[in-house]
């Protein structure tokens, strides 16, 4: 579900093809039917943005059929625990949870806890406020708990609850999937999970990209862990990554808000002590967070090695501080507006890839300077003389004074480095030939614009330049004047001790500035001096789970919280299923991968009063990264917008909410401003205007945004050209004639594209109502080899409020026959 | 099922007699996923001329059909499911030269151009190649094509020159799902017959079958074959393919008797004139 995995993702969909053959069930719920679909033993058409509703059917469906796993749910998730009694359901408040306050559009999540104590979450919003002086549950058992699962604030019946009006019938009024097609995808799922078998889910930004996104992946958690299919082999939920080193530009931190390894950065009101801002932060907490003061420590040592002393916190002092959501969208806004001078971009072409293009090219034209490091001067570097807003005449290029830096980059042949795929692996590659002319690496452009702003800096005396200058700025050159050696590079970052000896995991990180560590996650993928990332023995020649290939944090693991394939005594839950298990003989856990557990902490194990961290976790807890060391199907911290999820409609929406009376998500993050309209939605005056539903995706023959396949002619020539995918239904209505032109219309913008009528796309029926689906890849721009208009342009900015990701997923629009209309001076 | 054509050759043709191991592909179009990673690595390593940019509005082939210039060419047929009519199939099956056991478009090269490697795959030789193009209109499936602008002909070589060296065909090592697979043809055909049976009996494909893979059939087989999830019609091949050459003999009979008859006609003519 929300991923065309075939399509995007080809390379590793070899592996689902490889589980077919083995007699693996491939189903495929998506508003298309594609390439994925056309491999898939099954395809379900659903309406795009209904993904809670159809997921949170089938949470009903396993409830109310008692389908779930009781063992494991009773033992590795927080089924039992006992909630607030102040918490209110959106049961109770017509989509609120308790909490809601209105005036600053954003909930108090204090009524969400564990009755009895405030919990930390292993990410996003972090405590609940007050945390620092409230009980805070640290490992062990929860203050209240109901094994029996009765207790109505337990999680069990809060979850049933709120999940109690998600029949099929109703999942068939919102989404579009028969009621038939549901039950039988449920039934197929439930047979397929427990001891003997496994069901994993596999997503990509078909999830995210909503206003409720963040909540679409906690749906499908819910459901797995339900299902016990968390731990182990053939389980989980599989997010897909974009590009084969976003996982990597996550973990090594391009976010705004966290810090390498999912630290995150301090606010401007959090505490200025160390030790009192790593206690709200998790290190209070049970689990591996726990020791959050080592990871950070030891990262500050990377970042100003000696200047970092016990004496001035290591230079936590230095580290910036968040006056707010500094994401990429307010970035751009700040640009529309004139906050935001000056900005690099670099591997990134937001005129064509970002929501509401225009918006963002309005930004790019106010800015003072912008720096574009690419491979090919793509449309956010060329907006100034060659964009829709100039090809109409709307502007000109001598009226935009944007100063513009196109610096030509080079490709991941032309330079040596390491790649953390989509399932944490790191892989090194080396370079195969010279970057031509004037290329250069990230690594050469960051390391040099570093020098030349450390030594600009040190001819002044300015206190605030401290955290530039004390930087550790020290790295070892290929050549004078050449790129740093990336080795090296990678060894800061897996982290040394003392003696500058590489770090055997990330047990060995410390919290005293013994050592250095540029990423805890990343520890011990040089353990030995040996850069572990560039093993390439075959998987022929070692067991099955391939451990000498490359490295996957953390500490080589290939499955996460493998301890829960094992029962809570330590034993395989079934032969079949056998993975991590517990060795009386040699008293350690076992398996072919390498556990995801303490080595020898026993399954009886039972914490001493005032243990911390993973010693907090009795041996039975499989969840080492959340405080109370168990699955959360409720999760009291962490989300900013509900402890469960909750349908709601997307921004724009052809039908009203049948669930509740708040039609969107309330925590969703609105700009409404004159340069960013939304469409009214259905039973709203003018939603006639926009009755379809768009929804955005790629082309395996194209890359994101173009940047890198509408500059060769050899995929270009793949798909040459903007269309829109339309059902025969919609072109009928509409009068689209195959392999003409359609106009796409709405507030944002009008764009063309040729038309593929096909009945891969369904139109999708609600009662007497049916439902169109436009398809729209976004792969094009003005410039290239192949042009075309950008689907992007056509969307507005409103964003999830956990990731502040984009809806690109589902809004609505008109779509009229023939091309549209040209500007120009007249 | 295999195809084989309805009518056998009538005369014994030459065979491929090669002392080494005859290598091929085999094609399974039931799990390609249409990625064009074969097009692109063989374009890539081949040095195949660009085509102009067109988008065709046919499902999302913009290829359309192999040439001088498309020695891979995946093809796209979108219908209503077979089995219960309800939904859509998308069928999906990358195309290359057959590399025939009777290869035709070898037998009619007047020049010697085209040959028979020692892996039994057929090969043009492009500096030997005069464009005379009698290959073209032999092939029976419009795989070989002169290159408008140079007149010579092109088409798969099956990578001759990795072979040589040990490698395995561009298109073969680009396919992320193994959809094409290199390697001695007695093998794969083998695997064929396996993953035929799995396909067709577990997987509810009916109409499955291999395609090239009978050396009875009228080009006595192909070097590179196919397993199609329906008949080769559905994906734009022939279904009974059949070795040109076999008619040779007749049509140069009649083309005799024609001369003979027009030879005639000139003479009584000039006759005719000289009175």
């Amino acid at each position: 579900m929300g991923s065309n995995m075939a399509e995007c993702h080809p390379v590793a969909f070899q592996w689902v093809v490889e589980a077919k053959q083995n007699g693996g069930k491939l189903i495929h719920v998506d508003p298309r039917f594609t390439r994925t679909s056309a491999l898939a033993d099954r395809h379900i058409p659903i309406r795009a943005g209904s993904d809670i509703a159809f997921l949170g059917g089938l949470i009903h469906y396993v409830l109310e059929h008692q389908r779930y796993f009781p063992e494991y749910v009773r033992s590795y998730t927080n089924a039992a625990t006992i909630i607030d009694e102040r918490f209110l359901d959106t049961e109770d408040l017509d989509g609120f949870f308790s909490g809601w306050n209105p005036k600053e559009r954003r909930y108090d999540n204090s009524s969400w806890q564990y009755a009895g104590g405030v919990i930390h979450a292993a990410a996003g919003q972090r405590t609940a406020p007050g945390a620092l002086e409230r009980a805070t549950v640290v490992g062990g058992s929860p203050p209240q708990e109901d094994p029996t699962l009765q207790h109505p604030r337990c999680v069990f019946q809060l979850l049933t609850r709120h999940f109690e009006r998600y029949t099929p019938e109703m999942v068939e009024k919102v989404t579009g999937v028969s009621r038939a097609a549901f039950l039988e995808l449920a039934q197929t799922i439930c047979d397929n999970s427990g001891r003997e078998r496994t069901t994993a889910f596999v997503y990509a930004v078909g999830w995210t990209q909503h206003t409720a996104g963040a909540q679409f992946i906690r749906t499908a958690a819910i459901l797995q862990l339900l299902l016990g299919n968390m731990g182990r082999t053939g389980g989980g939920i599989l997010a897909l990554r974009g590009h084969a080193n976003i996982q990597g530009a996550t973990d090594i931190a391009t976010l705004f808000d966290v810090l390498p390894g999912y630290i995150p950065v301090p606010k401007v009101d959090d505490p200025t002590d160390l030790g009192e801002f790593c206690s709200l932060n998790g290190g209070a907490a049970g689990g591996y967070w726990g020791n959050l003061q080592n990871y950070l420590v030891s990262l500050l040592k990377a970042y100003w090695g000696d200047a970092a002393t016990a004496d001035n916190q290591y230079g936590f002092e230095y580290l910036h501080r968040l006056t707010g959501d500094h994401s990429t969208y307010q970035s751009t806004l700040g640009m529309v507006d004139k906050t935001v001078r000056g900005f690099f971009v670099l591997g990134e072409n937001p005129a064509v890839g970002s929501a509401h293009g225009g918006l963002h090219r309005k930004g790019l034209r106010n800015l003072e300077w912008l720096v574009v490091r690419d491979l090919y001067e793509i449309e956010t570097a060329s907006f100034w003389y060659d964009s829709p807003e100039i090809a109409s005449g709307e502007l000109r290029p001598e009226d935009i004074d944007t100063e513009v830096f196109l610096l030509p980059a080079a490709a991941h042949t032309e330079k040596s480095g390491s790649f953390t795929n989509t399932q944490r692996l790191l892989q090194w590659h080396e370079q195969a030939v010279e970057p031509p002319g004037d290329c250069r690496s990230e690594l050469w452009f960051a390391y040099w614009l570093g020098e030349r702003i450390r030594r600009k800096l040190a001819q002044r005396e300015d206190p605030r330049d401290a955290a530039i200058l004390k930087l550790n700025w020290n790295y070892p050159l290929l050549q004078p004047g050449g790129d740093p050696d990336p080795h090296h590079v990678l060894r800061e970052i897996c982290g040394w001790d003392g003696q500058g000896t590489s770090l055997p995991g990330l047990g060995a990180v410390r919290g005293d500035g013994s050592t250095t560590c540029g990423c805890w996650i990343y520890a011990g993928a040089f353990a030995g001096g040996t850069n572990l990332t560039s093993r390439r023995r075959p998987h022929w020649e070692q067991n099955w789970v391939a451990l000498d290939w490359g490295w996957a944090w953390p500490m080589n693991r290939r499955i996460l919280y493998n301890r829960a394939s094992a029962d809570p005594e330590g034993r395989p839950w079934s032969e079949r299923k056998r993975y991590v298990e517990w060795d009386e003989k040699t008293c350690r856990w076992i398996g072919p991968d390498t556990p995801d557990f303490p080595l020898d902490r026993r399954p009886d194990f039972q914490p001493s009063p005032g243990a911390t961290a993973e010693n907090s976790l009795s041996g039975d807890r499989p969840f080492i990264m959340q405080s109370d060391g168990r699955g959360w199907l409720f999760a009291p911290s962490g989300l900013v917008d509900g402890p469960l999820p909750t349908h709601y409609e997307p921004q724009e929406s052809p039908l009203r909410n049948a669930l509740y009376e708040q039609e969107r998500n309330p925590g969703r993050q609105l700009f409404r401003r004159v340069d960013n309209p939304y469409h009214p939605s259905a039973g709203e005056p003018g939603s006639e205007e926009f009755p379809f539903v768009v929804t955005t995706y790629r082309l395996t023959e194209h890359h994101t945004a173009g940047g890198m396949s509408r500059f060769l002619s050899r995929l270009s020539q793949l798909q040459p050209e903007m269309f829109c995918e339309v059902s025969p239904e919609l072109a009928a209505e509409r009068g689209l004639r195959p392999g003409g032109w359609a106009t796409i219309v709405t507030l944002r913008a009008s764009i063309e594209a040729r038309v593929l009528v096909t009945p891969r796309v369904t139109a999708l029926k609600f009662g007497n109502r049916t439902v169109h689906q436009v398809g729209l890849p976004y792969h094009w721009g003005s410039r290239g080899l192949v042009r075309g208009d950008s689907a992007n342009d056509v969307f507005p900015l409103v964003l999830d409020p956990n990731v502040h990701i984009q809806e690109v997923k589902a809004a609505t629009c008109d779509i009229r026959p023939g091309r549209r209309p040209r500007g120009g001076i007249s | 099922m295999t195809i084989s054509s309805p009518r056998q050759a009538s005369v014994p043709l030459p065979m491929w007699q090669g002392g080494g191991t005859r290598m091929g592909f085999f094609t399974d179009t039931s799990i390609c996923i249409g990625c064009k990673a074969c097009e692109v690595a063989c374009k890539e390593w081949n040095d195949v001329p660009d085509l102009d940019p067109s988008w065709s509005g046919n499902s999302y082939d913009n290829t359309l059909r192999l040439g001088a210039s498309s020695w891979r060419h995946v093809a796209f047929v979108e219908r209503p499911r077979p089995d219960t009519g309800v939904g859509v199939q998308w069928l999906m099956s990358s195309d290359v030269c057959k590399h025939c056991t009777r290869a035709a478009c070898m037998e009619v090269c007047p020049t010697g151009a085209i040959f028979r490697t020692e892996f039994g795959t057929v090969v043009v030789q492009e500096d030997v190649c005069n464009g005379c193009g009698y290959c073209v209109s032999a092939c029976p499936f419009g795989v070989i094509e002169r290159r408008a602008d140079d007149g010579r002909a092109f088409k798969c070589t099956l990578c001759y020159d990795r072979l040589k060296v040990g490698e395995q065909p561009a298109c073969a090592k680009a396919c992320p799902t193994q959809s094409i697979q290199f390697g001695p043809l007695d093998e794969l055909r083998e695997r064929a017959g396996a993953r035929l049976e799995v396909v067709k009996n577990e997987s509810g494909h009916e109409m499955a079958q291999l395609y090239g893979a009978d050396e009875t059939d009228g080009v006595g087989g192909f070097g590179a074959f196919f397993l199609l999830l329906d008949a080769p019609e559905v994906y734009g091949m022939p279904p009974a393919p059949s070795y040109q050459r076999r008619d040779v003999a007749t049509m140069w009979a009649a083309a005799s008797v024609a001369a003979g008859v027009l030879l005639g006609g000139v003479a009584g003519a000039i006759v005719w004139g000289r009175r």
